[in-house]
């Protein structure tokens, strides 16, 4: 009983790892300029998509393949925001949220559908020669591949933090975060702050994506699951803080396992809208965010 | 150094400001003065681009303000302080003070001119890794004011620097903002406070109903009838 429960709980913690970094890429969007993107499960598959042709058609091994996916989600990133999102950014902050939620919406159903046409709906995943590869530790199985993108999770997580901690843009993100007036008032370009925030979270979807790819597997409809995941583990962990993200995102991951292992398979989707709901109820400024009033 | 002229600036479909024009020299400390609501914000922020008025024009040291991105116009020297200081609550003293030199042209000086705002407000020397949103509401003043002069201004704009302050504090950054003047640093004030912004200033404005409704020397509106019974009382 105690080791498959142990053996769900790191299966749990893995794969929560994953929830976390997509949804710091989702935070990091909304705390900057207030735009709920729920196409961001899209970009995730978009990554997990750009990994596996580059993996199948140039042999490049996936993990070593990231900065080009990052690069290529980057570069959507800049589209998407260039064409679409600017032009919802001088709105007042709650129209903002109802327009980039329809307007979110309506771009997850064209890249769906173009992934659909492109691809055809079957599962992908990435296969190495090491896909099968795990590691035994009391009883308990660690896979290779899992356990090395847990580590490039940490890594990018803490590369960000030094990113917005360190240098001067990566303040003057968090200053926009704060009062976009004020920062402009600093000679902040609040536009390229927006732009950057934008092309950085679907940057975080495109590196989530590889590691689905990886881990898991990947299909042209696996995006709206990913958004809502995002979406709770984002309430989860609070707004404006990136390691609570990122344990919330372990916590979901741990819940849904744990429903699996003592409920059943089928209630693990629910578990986390439960907890969704529970949060919502009790701790609306998440596990570890704060409330407005007293930053 | 500044000139407003004939500036009217909409808050969406109101219009805020009707023919404002201002001149503001170099070296001096002008007063905007005026009720609740006159248009007095609304004037500093279409000074920074914060706001751009519809009609008009707006001039600094030979630029035409209203074709400078908003982001650049602290790069030509104007700095504002907005009401309440509007500091970055979740960030340090430091990190303020840093975002206070972020326009190029101070950039490169910080060091510099760091050292210099702590012989202003050596209180904020004490604080520097302190959150700014723990600090009290003069320390949280002076960040704010330290923070605009980082960007090393010819023209500092202070919108009610007294609001909400205990009037010991007041007087205290008064003080300060007329040893900033004295330093050679244009000051543009906005106060409630008529009587302090009247004694302070060289020059005043007094703006009603978004229109300009008096100028003159600080002294002269003072003994002014109408400025007396309005706002002294």
């Amino acid at each position: 009983m105690l080791q498959p429960l142990a053996q769900n709980i790191v299966y749990g913690i893995l794969i929560g790892a994953l929830y976390g970094l997509a949804a710091v890429g989702l935070s990091l969007v909304f705390g900057v300029s207030k735009f709920l993107n729920v196409s961001h499960g899209e970009l995730l598959m978009l990554g997990g998509y750009a990994s596996f042709w580059i993996f199948k058609g140039l042999k490049i091994d996936p993990f070593i393949s990231i900065p080009l996916t990052i690069i290529f989600l980057l570069l959507i990133g800049f589209i998407l925001y260039r064409l679409i999102f600017s032009r919802l950014i001088k709105l007042e902050v709650d129209k903002k949220i109802q327009n980039s939620l329809l307007v979110g919406f309506g771009l997850s159903t064209i890249l769906q559908n173009i992934a659909l046409r492109l691809w055809t709906a079957d599962d992908r995943s990435i296969t190495t020669a090491y896909s099968g590869t795990s590691f035994e530790l009391a009883g308990i199985r660690f896979p290779a591949v899992r356990l090395i993108s847990l580590g490039i999770t940490i890594v990018v997580l803490i590369s960000l933090q030094i990113f917005l901690k360190k240098t001067f843009t990566g303040k003057a993100i968090r200053a926009t975060v704060e009062d976009w007036q004020s920062a402009s008032l600093m000679g902040i370009n609040i536009h390229r702050v927006y732009l950057l925030a934008f092309m950085l979270g679907c940057g975080m979807a495109g590196v989530a994506g590889t590691l689905v790819s990886i881990c898991y597997s990947i299909d042209p409809s696996m995006g709206l699951n990913w958004t809502l995941k995002s979406m709770v583990v984002m309430v989860l962990g609070g707004l404006g803080s990136m390691i609570g993200t990122f344990v919330g995102g372990i916590i979901l991951g741990v819940t849904e396992s744990a429903t699996a292992f003592f409920i059943g398979g089928n209630y693990r989707l629910i578990a986390g809208l439960v907890l969704f709901l529970v949060i919502l109820i009790f701790r609306p400024q998440g596990l570890f965010g704060t409330k407005e009033g007293d930053r | 150094m500044l000139k407003l002229t004939e500036i009217d600036t909409y808050y969406g479909d109101l219009q805020a400001l009707w023919g404002i024009s201002l001149e503001v020299k170099e070296g001096e400390m002008v007063s905007l003065i005026g009720p609740n609501g006159a248009g007095k914000t609304t004037t500093l922020q279409s000074i920074t681009g914060l706001l751009r008025p519809a009609r008009g024009n707006i001039s600094f040291d030979g630029h035409d303000l209203l074709k400078v991105p908003p982001d650049k116009i602290v790069d030509l020297g104007i700095s504002m302080v907005m009401e309440g200081g509007r500091v970055f609550a979740g960030m340090s003293v430091m990190e303020n003070l840093e975002l206070g030199a972020y326009g190029a042209r101070a950039r490169k000086d910080r060091a510099e001119t760091i050292e210099h705002v702590f012989e202003t407000f050596p209180r904020l020397k004490e604080r520097l890794t302190q959150r700014a949103g723990t600090l009290s509401g003069g320390e949280r003043q002076m960040l704010a004011i330290g923070r605009a002069m980082m960007s090393k201004p010819k023209l500092l704009m202070l919108d009610e620097p007294s609001f909400g302050l205990a009037p010991i504090l007041v007087d205290a950054i008064f003080e300060m903002v007329k040893g900033i003047n004295k330093q050679g640093v244009t000051i543009l004030l906005v106060e409630q406070n008529v009587r302090a912004a009247l004694e302070l200033a060289d020059r005043a404005y007094v703006i009603e109903n978004g229109r300009i409704v008096g100028e003159g020397s600080g002294e002269a509106l003072l003994s002014f009838e109408s400025v007396r019974s309005a706002y002294l009382g």
